[in-house]
């Protein structure tokens, strides 16, 4: 049992860790919470769904396909690469039309109230565009495999599709953090996050570190939303219902930090998991604030914060 | 509003000096009632080490942040080798070759030593999106290259040792030549210094005094707010003297000594 409660947990995190860490960019570079991130993750995952259609039709019509053991076809990592490209799209617009105008003048409290505006705007129009009732990108049945067997420690069963996202959240993150660490662009996005007063000074071009902040944060986000709507369903609450996770993976891991969000993502995560059998499904969000309180109370900066003071 | 002109023989400074490096021409800046910068003139010329002091409260670091594009002057203007730079965004002004330190030095503290000089080198196209998917071997290239300028430059100020250590175990005196080493990776035509010598240990001030001397001597000019007088007198010349957001004086090191006003206002006539 113990051995599946801690499989369950990291799928969950992985998919709370993708969104957390846009989150967590946009708060430590622009210094705001961005409550319309969740509605990146819900476009992120619809979009995908649009152009799974669209690549479906491309491809002749009919059923997908299936790849290996997996329930999906080539068509939705084709619809996953263009549901991020769109969304980070739709995170330029957005920043255009709304936070860049009012971060010239307005506080932090400003744009995260905007922010959430933009959330209950951007929530209803997907809503009148697909609807309320819940979609799939495939109608594929999965057979959970046995990865180990049931007597060492309860045995571990999972679908090919959940050890997917797996893999594919690690590939993410660890060629995020390759990005960050290794290039240019890296160097300067985290010049800007410890300190953007001290950056322009130095010459970075501020804006173009923002536009990229979004485009990561925004492809982030989408393959998250795709991810959840790929081992679950899809709904356009699906942001939403993951907003609160987000924020609380982000400030336990320590605003500003990649890693700090990619640990808290895992830890809410499991701890999320880990409530199902120990108090009851019901309780499962409050079991991750729990955590998150516990936490805090003891590191109140949260477990990876690195920004200057 | 009297300009003086810097035509004294000085000798390590005197063979390279012609025209005008800095321009500011009646620079005001306000905040709310009270005018920190009242409309001040003077000049830095090509070659210079200027020296700005002047007691506290006197609109020093008021008029340098105009100076560096981090405030909109109200009034005035600022020339910079005869392009208007007055208002413009930092990172404009930056390019148009002025680098700035801070009174606290200001590094990227968990970013190590190379990392918080490779930040300064300007016109790095891997910062723009497109460039590294359209142009990735010229990405690599200036990366390459700006670590070799990166490099040079840590070794000219002497943290060659340090290089891959995090910035936040530098000492005070370390972070001002870190910060040195940063302003200079840019190639600018001039540098404002804000208080080099506060806070460091003597024999490091003598290294980095002698390091300035030999960056003005490749021809980069200076602008420097300091309030250690020794410093000021030895490797200044014009300086110029605020208080109460106004010039009082400007000229060699001398004439400011000797200048009543000066004298006045530092002992608590003008500014109590």
């Amino acid at each position: 049992m113990i051995l599946q409660i801690i499989a369950d947990g990291l799928i969950v995190g992985s998919t709370i860790a993708l969104g957390a860490i846009g989150l967590t960019m946009t708060y430590s570079l622009l210094r705001f919470a961005n409550f319309a991130h969740g509605e990146f993750i819900a476009w992120g995952a619809y979009l995908a769904l649009t152009f799974l259609g669209f690549f479906i039709a491309l491809g002749g019509g009919g059923a997908m396909a299936p790849l290996g053991p997996f329930s999906f076809g080539w068509q939705l990592l084709a619809a996953l690469v263009a549901g991020a490209i769109a969304t980070a799209i739709l995170a330029l617009v957005l920043d255009w039309l709304l936070f860049d105008r009012l971060s010239a003048q307005g506080s932090a409290i400003v744009l995260t109230i905007a922010s959430f505006g933009a959330a209950l705007a951007l929530r209803n129009f997907l809503q009148f565009v697909y609807g309320t009732l819940p979609a799939y990108y495939t109608r594929e049945l999965q057979i959970a495999i046995h990865i180990v067997p049931r007597d060492v420690g309860g045995g571990l069963r999972a679908t090919p599709d959940q050890l997917f996202v797996l893999a594919l959240a690690l590939v993410l993150v660890v060629g995020l953090h390759l990005f960050l660490q290794r290039t240019t662009a890296g160097r300067a996005m985290r010049a800007v996050a410890h300190n953007p007063a001290l950056a322009r000074v130095t010459g970075i071009d501020v804006a173009s570190v923002v536009r990229w902040t979004w485009i990561l944060g925004a492809i982030l986000a989408a393959v998250a939303g795709t991810f959840a709507g790929l081992v679950g369903q899809l709904r356009p609450q699906i942001g939403f219902d993951l907003l609160l996770p987000l924020f609380a993976a982000a400030i336990l891991g320590g605003i500003g930090s990649v890693p700090g969000a990619v640990i808290g993502g895992l830890i809410v995560g499991l701890a999320e998991s880990a409530a199902v059998p120990l108090i009851g499904a019901e309780y499962r969000a409050a079991a991750a604030f729990g955590v998150l309180i516990a936490i805090l109370l003891v590191r109140p900066q949260g477990l990876f914060a690195e920004r200057a003071k | 509003m009297l300009y003086f002109r810097y035509t004294r023989n000085v000798p390590h400074i005197a063979a390279h000096l012609s025209g005008s490096m800095l321009q500011i021409r009646d620079l005001a800046k306000r905040f709310g009632g009270n005018r920190a910068v009242d409309g001040v003139s003077f000049d830095v010329h090509k070659g210079a080490i200027a020296g700005l002091i002047g007691p506290n409260g006197a609109g020093k670091t008021t008029l340098f942040n105009c100076v560096a594009g981090l405030y909109r002057p109200d009034a005035g203007t600022i020339t910079l080798d005869g392009n208007r730079i007055d208002g413009k965004r930092t990172s404009l002004v930056h390019a148009a070759g002025l680098a700035r330190t801070f009174q606290i030095p200001r590094p990227f503290p968990a970013m190590s030593v190379l990392e918080n000089v490779l930040v300064g080198v300007p016109g790095q196209s891997g910062e723009r999106f497109w460039a590294n998917w359209f142009a990735p071997t010229r990405v690599a290239a200036d990366e390459a290259k700006a670590r070799e300028t990166a490099r040079a430059w840590i070794d000219f100020v002497g943290l060659g040792a340090l290089e891959q250590a995090p910035a936040r175990v530098l000492s005070g005196g370390q972070r001002k030549l870190l910060e040195l080493a940063r302003a200079m990776v840019a190639d600018p035509r001039l540098v404002l210094l804000d208080e080099p010598a506060a806070g460091v240990n003597p024999a490091l001030l003598e290294k980095i005094i002698d390091r300035i001397a030999e960056i003005n001597r490749r021809g980069t000019s200076f602008l420097i707010v300091e309030h250690n007088m020794d410093m000021v007198m030895r490797l200044c010349h014009p300086i110029a003297v605020m208080a109460q957001g106004k010039l009082i004086a400007f000229g060699d090191a001398d004439s400011v000594r000797r200048n009543p006003t000066v004298v006045e206002a530092y002992l608590g006539g003008a500014v109590a």
